[in-house]
């Protein structure tokens, strides 16, 4: 374990380096001048120099890169072009609220998904089977922006239950643990739990079914375990997997909310990323991807050593 | 000369029988399509949904560029303009035709550059081997190491909106899934033996590629690949609806239900409508590509 471990960390080094060199390279992919929005239209040739040279756009693309990353690990992702801020500051404050979301839908889209992949694995080809089927297909084939449309035009502005937009009352962008706040996450949550959902009941489905197809299942009815018992046995060598299936998800979510974000206005790290796209802000689009990757990154690594851990025949290369 | 086996008693059965053709891949293939219906269903929408892109000016009842702002938002089911007018005045019902041009070409282009340049790679990787391989497919595992709408967003966020960036960049998104599905399969098929007798027999790398490998892996990817067309989909109209892919005045869906996204109190119905189209089409292909799987039996 200690030794599958220590190959798994030695793994992610080059991803993580990849990761950095991708983000990094986000920049310089990006046509004209990083930094067209702050200089005035009219600035003199001299004001540019100075400009480059306080940003360090003037270096070779190796030494602002190695620069970066230096500074990236002291926990410095460079200021804001647009605000002035420290990036790693307002990612931080994003990432909070984006995590709380993508949580709390993970653990939605998690609890139906298993319902159904379970119902649905375990009567194959019954109503049940079909119904759940179908669902899990809208669940991967709808477009979730559109569905936050849906349920805000459905809750918000034909019923007036729930609020339409934003985290909290009054625009409040701090989330706190009482009813105000939780209104406000009801909507963004389920319509992000819809993916999820559909992916987890694929998966329990055609995993359940291929465990009862296995002989151990006959075996363990002739012994005589009752239903129950079996079902105990279909979920242990369910779970690994299960688990595996949920993180990734999780970790697509984090980075997958900036659509959810903008239908909601949820002030996370999508919130950020738009903000940051149009103003042409380019650390601060850098600094909110490389934590939203390295997040994901991390995420991979968490699951792997879990799954390994709860079942020691999965060790991944 | 005798040989032992006539000295055995004869089989009648055996001798009698002709020899029969036993029915090939492809026949099973189509048998197993035509008995799924959900799919044929899903095949005949996207033909559908193809054909009204394809002949959007003869069927489009008005011009979807020419708008209004005395007709601005009417409801669904108003004289003359039976799915309503958009927030310029504009009719829904050919902005939704022409949005098909626009939103399949968004959707389905992405896929087809990424099969062929995933392929390429991963069918190379896979043949090849060894240090080649492990950096290759390293290389790949750092773009998979992105959830795919951040890389998405990121890389059209960093070229610029257009459509020609959103194409970029869901291409490069859509490289790393369908590159390591390419090499997994090529790994299995070239320790097939025939591959080995191939190469016994004196055939080299590019011959044995294309007589034995292709054949047998392009099946598999291209399966893969059309289950990704759904959500390449979703994600480009996605691009578009965060202002990142075609621009205004085009007619393309996601971008509609950006622009609509102000009328959700007055003309919630209209509002919603170009959602609808890509929930069809997301489904129909979504559903013929599951189709497609199980019929030529392909587990990817």
């Amino acid at each position: 374990m200690l030794v599958y471990l220590g190959k798994r960390l030695v793994y992610t080094i080059p991803i993580v380096i990849g990761v950095s060199v991708v983000c990094f390279g986000l920049v310089h992919i990006a046509p004209g001048d990083p930094l067209v929005s702050v200089l005035p239209p009219d600035a003199s040739e001299e004001l540019k120099m100075q400009m480059m040279r306080a940003y360090g756009f003037d270096r070779p693309y190796y030494e602002q890169f190695l620069l970066w990353c230096w500074r990236a690990l002291q926990g410095d992702l460079g200021v804001s072009i647009a605000t002035g801020r420290s990036v790693a500051s307002e990612v931080l404050r994003a990432v909070k609220n984006t995590l709380l979301l993508s949580f709390v839908a993970t653990l939605i889209g998690f609890f139906f998904g298993l319902l159904f992949g379970f119902v649905a694995g375990y009567f194959r080809n019954s109503p049940i089977d079909k119904i759940a089927s179908i669902l899990s297909v809208i669940g991967v084939s709808v477009p979730h922006y559109w569905l936050g449309m849906v349920l805000v035009i459905i809750f918000s502005v034909q019923l007036n239950w729930l609020p339409p937009t934003g985290a909290g009352p009054g625009g409040s962008a701090d989330w706190q643990p009482d009813w105000a706040h939780f209104r406000h996450l009801i909507l963004p949550a389920i319509t992000m739990s819809v993916i999820p959902m559909g992916i987890v009941a694929r998966t329990i489905r055609a995993l359940v079914a291929d465990i009862l197809s296995q002989d151990f299942v006959p075996a363990l009815r002739a012994k005589g375990l009752s239903e129950l018992g079996i079902f105990g046995h279909v979920v242990k060598n369910a779970a690994p997997t299960a688990l595996a299936v949920m993180g990734l998800q999780l970790g697509y979510l984090l980075g997958g909310s900036i659509l959810i974000e903008t239908v909601f206005s949820w002030p996370g790290t999508g919130f950020l990323l738009n903000a940051a796209i149009f103003q042409r802000d380019l650390p601060l689009l850098q600094g909110t991807i490389l934590v939203l990757a390295l997040f994901f990154v991390l995420l991979n690594l968490i699951v792997d050593v879990i799954q390994t851990a709860i079942d020691p025949r999965i060790q991944r290369s | 000369m005798t040989s032992v086996a006539s000295l055995l008693p004869q089989d009648p059965a055996k001798t009698v029988a002709p020899i029969e053709r036993s029915p090939g891949y492809w026949s099973g293939v189509g048998k197993r399509f035509r008995n799924d219906k959900l799919a044929i269903a899903a095949g005949i929408l996207v033909l559908l949904l193809i054909l009204m892109a394809i002949f959007a000016p003869l069927i489009a009842p008005m011009d979807p560029y020419a708008g209004r702002t005395i007709r601005r938002l009417r409801p669904v089911g108003t004289d003359g303009f039976p799915l309503g007018t958009d927030e310029l005045g504009r009719d829904m019902l050919s902005r939704l035709i022409y949005g098909a041009r626009y939103s399949l070409m968004m959707g389905v282009t992405p896929v087809l550059m990424a099969f062929g340049v995933g392929s390429l790679i991963g069918i190379i990787a896979g043949y090849v081997g060894g240090k080649t391989n492990t950096v290759m497919m390293r290389t790949i595992d750092v773009f998979y190491a992105f959830p795919s709408v951040l890389l998405a967003v990121a890389l059209s966020g960093a070229l610029g909106a257009g459509i020609q960036n959103a194409l970029v960049s869901l291409t490069v998104v859509f490289i790393p899934p369908i590159a390591r599905v390419a090499e997994a399969v090529t790994t299995q098929v070239r320790n097939r033996d025939y591959v080995e007798a191939a190469r016994a027999s004196g055939a080299n790398a590019l011959t044995i590629i294309r007589v034995h490998v292709l054949g047998n892996v392009l099946g598999p990817i291209f399966v893969y690949a059309t289950g990704l067309i759904s959500v390449s989909m979703i994600l480009a109209s996605g691009l578009s609806f965060l202002g990142l892919g075609v621009r205004p005045p085009e007619p393309e869906w996601g971008l509609m239900l950006n622009t609509l996204r102000t009328a959700i109190y007055n003309q919630p119905l209209v509002a919603a409508l170009p959602g609808v189209m890509i929930f069809i089409t997301s489904i129909s292909f979504n559903v013929l590509a599951d189709g497609l799987r199980n019929a030529m039996d392909v587990k990817v």
